[in-house]
């Protein structure tokens, strides 16, 4: 038995970080709320641009991201702020959150009677909370307990041959232990869906995944632009990437060759049952890694070919590079170096051992370059006009 | 180390894992190839004839069109090779 250790939540999710979240529900309250983070210790604010004037499944979605960043099972306590006459209301974010079971509070800066007021009482509510947390050890957890996010950004050629096949020797593992992984990134399906589409058991479930590859390149054709202006991005094309196909047939090595279980929407939240998952994200890096990480997800592995600093607010964000050069031009950023397997005839099993490897390690406690370097970016993947 | 990689026997296109100059030879399979220029480091480079029109692959797929006659030895990026997908600028 491979042995995480971490923080078992009331609801039996297992997180390996143990944070304090400071929520803002709208960019009104964002600067309060990152005001509130700076004066607590683990506290840490999600700078939200959204929340107000949105409507439909748009704003559903920015609400389903949002609660899912409060329920994630890296967040031990959560202090929602809100203005107060935004479209997502505070006390109702709170109350979705609590569902969990973790400790949940809220406040209202126009209840509070401004920012100092609505400052000194975050902070003395974050304070309590933030004390609670500290009280709590980390505890053993099976590695079957990790829900692990396959990402794949500023992609080059690398990527395809050596970093993403690597990454899927490590899904491949976690799932065959019994654990949970998500493919993402729809945009880099277009060209490979049909083999990927083959993997899905449940009838149902492949033609919604064909129905999100088919709505995502749809989306781009009704822009009436070629979708390579935007993707692959300059930095791909640089690197070697030509095409969309080619870029989304190195993205799917990322998913190994497990079965899929099924395909969630944004955000959705990963279903109890363990395997391999889709979710329809963008390709972009930000907003798809904020995606599954408000879906559940615990830990994040990411290649990228031309380099890239992300992390995550709340979960560890593991780098690898298929390109040596890379990895020794941004050395303080990348975690894996699976250029190896191109430069020094390492094979893809001892890279995926060292990437699995480490990932336990990160699911221990051990910080990924992109914590220790502080990288929290965030982004909520919108679908709709702001009114 | 090989300087370049054919990942699936169908592919047409190989990808140079080191900078080709070019009028280099670019050995492959017991086969010469001699670089038409000079190809960057993980770009690709054609092992066939390829018509306008017709399909380029790499591992095993099709990763786009040719927008004009290729060669074998000739470098394949943007300025000849078009994706099928997104076209929204095709009506």
């Amino acid at each position: 038995m491979l042995k995480i250790s971490g923080f078992r939540r009331e609801n039996g999710q297992f997180g390996v970080r143990n944070y304090l979240l400071i929520l803002p529900t709208s960019v009104c309250a964002s600067d309060t709320a990152a005001k509130i983070a700076a004066q607590v210790p683990g506290a840490i604010a999600v700078p939200n641009q959204h929340g107000c004037c949105h409507i439909g499944y748009d704003l559903t979605q920015t609400v389903m991201t949002l609660e899912g960043f409060g329920k994630n099972a890296n967040v031990g306590a959560v202090l929602v702020v809100g203005l107060g006459c935004e479209g997502i209301q505070a006390e109702a974010l709170a109350d979705k959150i609590r569902v969990s079971g973790k400790p949940v509070d809220f406040i209202i800066i126009q209840k509070c009677g401004g920012t100092l007021k609505a400052i000194s009482a975050g902070v003395e509510k974050a304070a309590k909370m933030a004390a609670l947390l500290s009280t709590q050890p980390r505890v053993e957890g099976d590695v079957s307990d990790i829900i692990l996010g396959l990402e794949c950004g500023g992609s080059d050629p690398t990527s395809g041959l050596a970093s993403n096949p690597a990454i899927g020797y490590v899904s491949d593992k976690l799932v065959n232990l019994g654990g949970t992984s998500i493919l993402s990134e729809t945009t880099e399906v277009i060209g490979a869906e049909h083999l990927l589409a083959a993997r899905f058991a449940d009838e149902k479930e492949r033609a919604k995944f064909l129905r999100m590859v088919k709505e995502c390149e749809g989306r781009a054709i009704k822009l009436g632009a070629d979708l390579r202006n935007g993707q692959p991005t300059p930095g791909n094309k640089e690197g070697g990437i030509s095409t969309i196909e080619e870029k989304s047939l190195g993205c799917m090595y990322k998913a190994g060759v497990s079965p899929f279980q099924a395909a969630l929407e944004y955000a959705e939240w990963v279903p109890e049952k363990k395997g391999l998952y889709f979710m329809d994200t963008p390709g972009q890096d930000i907003d798809s890694i904020t995606g599954m990480v408000a879906g559940g997800a615990t830990v994040i592995i990411f290649s990228t070919g031309r380099g890239t600093p992300t992390g995550s607010p709340i979960a560890p964000v593991i780098k690898i590079t298929g390109n040596t050069d890379t990895y020794n031009n941004m050395i303080d950023n990348i975690d894996i170096n699976a250029g190896k397997i191109i430069t020094h005839g390492a094979t893809l099993k001892d890279i995926g051992e060292e990437a699995f490897n480490l990932m336990l390690e990160v699911c221990q406690g051990r910080l990924t370059k992109a914590e220790a370097l502080g990288h929290r970016e965030f982004g909520i993947y919108r679908i709709g006009w702001t009114f | 180390m090989n300087t370049v990689l054919h990942v699936n026997e169908k592919d047409n296109l190989v990808t140079c894992l080191k900078a080709v100059a070019k009028g280099e030879k670019v050995e492959l399979d017991g086969k010469t190839f001699i670089a038409n220029s000079d190809i960057p480091k993980f770009h690709k480079m054609s092992i066939a004839t390829i018509k306008k029109g017709e399909h380029c692959y790499k591992y095993g797929e099709i990763i786009g069109e040719a927008l004009e006659d290729i060669k074998p030895g000739d470098y394949v990026h943007v300025h000849n090779l078009a994706s099928t997908r997104g076209r929204g600028d095709i009506k």
